[in-house]
């Protein structure tokens, strides 16, 4: 009896490892939460519209407001220093077009009167960011004024908006699409032009082609301007009303209804109107385009670029990698040489990405990329189509520098098919390589998926590379589009990563770029979640299909 | 098939050894420095069920699958002698691997069906041939599965995973998948060591109705079964052929000491 309690109690020794291995676990876990937790909470607040104060306060305690005495503003920090000094609130103040600072800082102690007016009205402008202040009345062309007390006044600044917004989709189609598609015609005529007179002798059917081509040109160009003063008059319209609102601190400003993207008055709406106010910025963040050098508006290229380059990455890198570990694994016979390919193709996947975006650089845009301009588009020369950074080249690149990831899984893979299907196979009168395209690599393919899925979580977040192969602050185009021949690979293109590193760290006003840059890394970690998800769906229906039968 | 071995074949029937339908003459073989077979001799005739038995490790599976040369599928495998079916011996330059092994189809112990539907499971030597033709396939796929016993089973759900059976299904599913190939002789390596008794008391029946048309070799482990499918049995113990003769002489009036202790469970 004694002896089995003794022995009870020794049965712990060396337990303690067990303790070990789980605290590690668990800080791992911690780390992770609290960090996506930041990440959540910072970058969905952004979007969540926050109740508007106003402060009175002496002129000489915010130097930087000048000699104001009044401002509005959404407090986004009450911070206390040290024991001694009070408490500093930071407001975000808007109205950048006229104080020419985002933030302002104050002591609790300094501010004489703190209200929150409940006809305050914040104005997302096409331009200068917020606008916060009192409405005072709506001018039309004619001189009719709608007053602010008016009781139907908001509905009447809504439908003016709303036409004007329809009105700037118009605008926007207008000079995008069928402007666009006149400087692409015109820009054809002018290479065909080019082709035309270098020749050194021309014939009379050259030069027929050659008037052909000026009477091409002029019909063009004269649509152009009939094109262009349909949008300058449609412009004229987007200024037409006006509204004339108050700032907290006396200014009286004019603001044409086409500048303005969305208006609320945040001391009235209740949970319901803010939530619908948070649901129309996440859906503008996600499907619109970015505004004021980013610091605005949506992220939708970024994400379609990510998501195209990841999805190119994705194609190339598969088929190569399991190629590759086809010869490996399956003919290849173990030698000296076939394990320093082995290790060289371990050391690849440690190699700094950096270095695989200046090799990309070197070979793909300068060598491939100038040598297919050279051939087939040197009549655009010096204007580089190929020879520059596209999403082409930072695909591949990419794909080099994941194809490791998805050797070493594929070969995993191969290699744990069992022997009895590939003898059963060879059996039936298969070859080898026909046991390895129908038996092997069916029965392989959710190991390549998991390759596959690494490659995609390595492959979605760099940044590094991409900066030489192109990707851009700001894109014109997206890489897919209605413009023959619709997929542009040569195109530069944005990037989630690469729109946080430009938001945080190159743009003009940083600290009003913040809450973007937390909002875009919780969509980039989003992203690279959903891409993951969809490829373990696609790993687990092909693991059911291709279970092997247990014994 | 290939014609090259027909003509061959047919030139070389009335070779004084082609009376035996399968001949394996002085055959060793290798497993890089493991002898695994040490001077083997023995004749099989056409349409009979030959049994292999003897202890793990006696080299009978080896010798089984040399049959469709299987064992060339290991780098270290090396071999000497000769195995001849019909007269051509099958290591003879003008016999192709492939036809070779559409010539003696093959079942394994672990019923291993493809990751495939069933239907294209049993047509998977025609597939791999070329052929693509749906009738025919069609007409070899429910000829197979009938001459597998399977074919009432599984006739309503061709298209389900072959992962669907149960394990005794899956073997005759196995079964059917090389006789897909119309081969003249089919290798059995333990086809009921992983079945319950009325699965496998319905492939021995199969094996019965099989040997009609295909000559038949088998490995087993089970004194039994040898002595109710197989008409001869040869009784092999490391890497030696001990004894080769009718099953009935082999179970009842063994010749080697050997054999009768390993027939009567006193060794083994």
């Amino acid at each position: 009896m004694k002896a089995i309690r003794k022995n009870s109690q020794v049965s712990g020794k060396g337990e303690i490892g067990v303790w070990f291995s789980s605290l590690g676990l668990s800080l791992g876990l911690l780390m992770i939460v609290a960090l996506l937790g930041v990440i959540a909470y910072n970058g969905l607040s952004v979007f969540w519209p926050k109740r508007v104060v106003q402060v009175e306060f002496d002129p000489q305690s915010a130097p930087d407001l000048g000699s104001r005495s009044a401002v509005a503003g959404i407090i986004t920090s009450q911070k206390v220093k040290s024991q001694e000094s009070p408490e500093e609130w930071r407001l975000f103040v808007g109205n950048k077009d006229q104080y020419g600072i985002s933030y302002s800082y104050f002591d609790r102690d300094s501010l004489l009167k703190v209200t929150q007016p409940e006809d305050l009205l914040v104005l997302e402008r096409t331009a200068y960011g917020k606008a916060i202040g009192y409405p005072e009345h709506i001018s039309g062309p004619s001189g009719e004024l709608v007053s602010a007390e008016h009781p139907e006044f908001a509905e009447r600044l809504g439908s003016l908006v709303r036409e004007c917004q329809d009105r700037g989709k118009e605008i926007r189609k207008l000079e995008t699409r069928e402007i666009g598609a006149i400087h692409e015609a015109l820009e054809n005529l002018r290479l065909q032009q080019l082709r035309l007179e270098r020749q050194s002798e021309l014939s009379s059917k050259d030069r027929e082609a050659l008037e052909k081509i000026e009477k091409e040109r002029a019909r063009y160009e004269s649509l152009f301007t009939t094109l262009a003063t349909q949008a300058r008059s449609l412009r004229d319209l987007q200024t037409s009303h006006k509204l004339q609102y108050r700032l907290a601190s006396g200014e009286e400003i004019d603001l044409p209804i086409g500048e303005i993207h969305r208006f609320f008055y945040p001391n009235q709406i209740g949970f319901w109107g803010r939530a619908a106010v948070f649901c129309n910025h996440i859906k503008e963040f996600l499907l619109s385009e970015p505004r004021e050098a980013n610091t605005e508006g949506g992220v939708f290229p970024a994400i379609f670029g990510t998501f195209v380059m990841t999805l190119f990455m994705c194609v190339i890198v598969t088929p190569f990698g399991v190629l590759a570990a086809i010869y490996l694994c399956e003919y290849a016979k173990d030698g000296v040489f076939v394990r320093v390919v082995r290790i060289a193709i371990n050391n690849l996947a440690g190699v700094p990405s950096i270095v695989f975006g200046v090799f990309g650089l070197g070979f793909f845009v300068y060598l491939v990329g100038g040598t297919l301009d050279e051939l087939f588009f040197s009549l655009r020369l010096p204007t580089p189509t190929f020879g520059t950074g596209g999403i082409l080249w930072a695909s591949l690149t990419l794909a080099l520098m994941t194809v490791p990831v998805v050797i070493v899984a594929a070969e995993e893979a191969l290699t744990s098919v069992s022997p009895g299907l590939r003898e059963s196979s060879m059996a039936c009168g298969a070859s080898k390589w026909q046991t390895i395209q129908r038996i092997v690599l069916p029965a392989s393919a959710p190991g390549v998926l998991t390759g596959m899925i690494l490659a995609m979580a390595r492959g979605a977040g760099e940044v590094a590379p991409l900066m030489l192969l192109g990707v851009v602050k700001i894109a014109p185009s997206l890489p897919l589009d209605n413009q023959f021949p619709f997929l542009h690979l040569d195109r530069k293109f944005m990037h989630l990563g690469f729109h946080i590193y430009d938001l945080g760290f190159q743009s003009p006003d940083s600290e009003a770029a913040l809450p973007m840059v937390f909002a875009t890394t919780l969509l980039l970690i989003v992203l690279v979640v959903v891409l993951n998800l969809a490829a373990i769906l696609i790993r687990n229906r092909l693991r059911r299909k291709y279970q092997i039968a247990g014994f | 098939m290939n014609p090259q071995w027909q003509n061959r074949a047919a030139s070389r029937r009335r070779d004084p050894r082609g009376r035996d339908y399968i001949s394996v003459k002085d055959y060793c073989f290798w497993f890089g420095q493991a002898q695994v077979l040490k001077g083997l001799n023995l004749d099989m005739q056409k349409g009979s069920v030959t049994a292999f038995i003897g202890p793990s490790g006696c080299g009978k599976s080896t010798l089984l699958r040399s049959f469709n040369r299987l064992n060339e599928l290991n780098p270290q495998a090396r071999h000497r002698g000769d195995i001849a079916i019909e007269g051509l011996s099958i290591y003879d330059p003008a016999v192709e691997v492939i036809s070779l092994r559409k010539r003696v189809g093959m079942v394994f112990q672990k019923s291993n069906p493809f990751p495939k539907s069933i239907y294209e499971n049993v047509v998977y030597s025609l597939r791999v041939a070329g052929e693509n033709n749906k009738s025919i396939l069609d007409e070899v796929a429910e000829n197979s599965l009938r001459s597998a016993a399977l074919w009432e089973e599984v006739k309503d759900r061709l298209g389900e995973s072959a992962f669907s059976l149960s394990l005794g299904q899956m073997q005759r599913l196995c079964i059917a998948r090389a006789i897909a190939n119309e081969p003249e002789v089919i290798l059995m390596d333990e086809p009921c060591s992983a079945l319950d008794p009325i699965a496998t008391a319905k492939i021995e029946e199969l094996i019965h109705e099989l040997k009609v048309k295909y000559t038949i070799i088998i490995v087993t482990h089970n004194m039994q079964q040898a002595a109710r499918v197989s008409d001869s049995t040869a009784f092999f113990y490391t890497g030696n052929l001990i004894e080769y003769n009718k099953t009935q002489e082999i179970f009842l009036n063994p010749q080697n000491d050997k054999t009768e202790a390993y027939v009567s469970g006193r060794s083994g």
